[in-house]
């Protein structure tokens, strides 16, 4: 693809899904503040803390033009408290956090436990032939998906890699592998842009 | 300061030999990653925990006394009560972190069996053992611990820590023992890069460290876990400064709760934090935020923290 991949660089994992970007030839800068939005065509949400962030979009002025940019059809993919940023419903969230609705699911917060319950394991990816290993950080579950929205890959019953138009989400950390198959799919759907 | 791609050293770690990151070390690792670029409060209490997380802050540590009260009142400061550490994690949803005397195994299995998030092997409570740190591979929960100097932080990494903070000097408002700190892991991480390889020999010995871990920096230009900066923050600049030095998210102790006017404090540290290069944003953020804490200077404290762990 052609055109700048950016990265939300408020808070969290961004350098890990910059290396993976690079390693795919992909174009990328840091994202802090609304001038820098003006240089990316897509948008990555990294994992990290989803109510630190949701301040900081506040105070950076970055809110507005994300939304804006959603609303025009910006490809964006969230990861962990990045897919909490993009989804509809937060469940036991901060009254006061901030979400963009792009994507039509209910994500739950820290729903596997605190860091002890933390896992790896494989999963099976549609589009891709062999298994993913999938990173779970205090990862958020989706509770409740929309009709518009693809299911990628699911752990068990739960469904863990989503997709609506161009907004993609993961519960999970591709970025913390060396495996760039899931950030592929993500640049595979800016060609349909 | 070059701080671009120091997530390499996870991924490369999960392929070098003898260290593998996998089972629970990557998972404790890749939650270090999370809080990069946050500001991790000192808490004493759920009233404070709730405006540390109304502040940004990304994860809380939860003890009973934050170190500038321990350091007045001396004797023998321990593990938190697991009551007022409960009380804590039932107000936030953000990672929350105690504190465990150095070489106190016990009181980390405790503080595991609480479900703490992470656990810091910490310098500020009275060490438990003269010699030797916590076998922090013996435990599913990740460590974090202290180092003045590369050979401190690669013994901790190789004892398990998935996690390295510099040290400073806790208590003291004065953010000059972690600059030393910050400087000397970085420049030495520096030096060895230019390093040959029979050098390495030479700085393995000099640092009291694995000759591995030594190696495989002199190849990657990066510690092997994340490094944040501890001991001393207590400005947005001071923030700021840290992480310009190379510290990838910072811990801030007394600096808070110690001030004139805690919560905007909070808030302005945690936006340094974030936007630590653009000095317009920390020049906005640094006015009207009141007394910060008094502090202390090196020359009036009598037990340097800094010098407890081996």
């Amino acid at each position: 693809m052609s055109g700048v991949v950016g990265v939300l660089a408020l808070q969290g994992a961004f350098e890990a899904h910059q290396l993976v970007l690079r390693d795919l030839g992909v174009k990328t800068v840091q994202v802090r503040t609304p001038a820098e939005l003006e240089l990316v065509d897509a948008l990555v949400m990294p994992g990290g803390e989803s109510t630190t962030m949701s301040h900081l979009l506040v105070t950076s002025g970055l809110f507005e033009g994300i939304d804006s940019r959603l609303k025009q059809g910006m490809p964006v993919f969230g990861t962990c408290a990045g897919m909490i940023l993009l989804a509809k419903g937060v469940l036991d969230g901060r009254s006061d956090q901030k979400s963009f609705g792009a994507i039509d699911i209910d994500v739950k917060r820290n729903a596997y436990g605190r860091q002890i319950d933390s896992f790896e394991t494989d999963i099976e990816v549609d589009g891709l032939v062999e298994d993913f290993h999938a990173v779970f950080i205090r990862a958020p579950q989706i509770s409740r998906c929309g009709e518009g929205v693809t299911v990628l890959a699911r752990h068990g019953q739960d469904i863990v890699l989503a997709r609506q138009g161009t907004v993609m989400v993961a519960a999970f950390h591709p970025e913390l592998t060396s495996d760039n198959r899931i950030h592929s799919l993500f640049t595979g759907l800016l060609q349909e842009v | 300061m070059g701080r671009e791609g120091s997530v390499g050293t996870l991924i490369a770690m999960t392929t070098s030999k003898g260290n593998s990151a996998s089972g629970p070390m990557k998972v404790n690792r890749g939650l270090a990653e999370m809080l990069k670029g946050g500001v991790i409060m000192d808490v004493v209490n759920p009233e404070q925990a709730k405006i540390a997380e109304d502040a940004g802050a990304t994860a809380v540590m939860a003890l009973e006394r934050v170190p500038a009260d321990i350091r007045r009142d001396g004797g023998v400061a321990r593990m938190s009560d697991p009551e007022m550490i409960e009380g804590i994690k039932a107000v936030v949803t953000i990672p929350v972190m105690a504190k465990a005397r150095i070489g106190h195994f016990v009181e980390a299995q405790i503080l595991e069996a609480l479900g703490v998030d992470f656990i810091d092997e910490s310098e500020v409570l009275t060490p438990a053992d003269e010699t030797h740190h916590i076998d922090k591979f013996a435990f599913t929960s990740p460590f974090v611990c202290g180092a003045t100097n590369l050979g401190e932080a690669l013994r901790r990494i190789s004892e398990g820590a998935a996690l390295i903070r510099s040290k400073g000097e806790a208590g003291t408002g004065n953010v000059v023992e972690a600059v030393r700190h910050l400087r000397s892991i970085f420049g030495d991480i520096r030096r060895i890069t230019q390093a040959d390889s029979a050098e390495l020999f030479d700085w393995a010995k000099k640092l009291g460290a694995p000759l591995p871990l030594v190696q495989e920096i002199a190849e990657t230009g990066k510690l092997q876990v994340p490094i944040f900066c501890a001991g001393g923050i207590a400005t947005p600049a001071d923030a700021a400064l840290a992480m310009q030095l190379g510290a990838e998210a910072v811990f801030v102790g007394s600096g808070i709760f110690k001030s004139d006017d805690p919560s905007p404090r909070a808030k302005a540290i945690v936006q340094a934090t974030a936007h630590f290069r653009d000095a317009h944003v920390l020049a906005k953020v640094s006015r009207n935020l009141g007394a910060p804490m008094t502090g202390i200077g090196m020359d009036k404290i009598n037990e340097r923290y800094a010098d407890r762990g081996w």
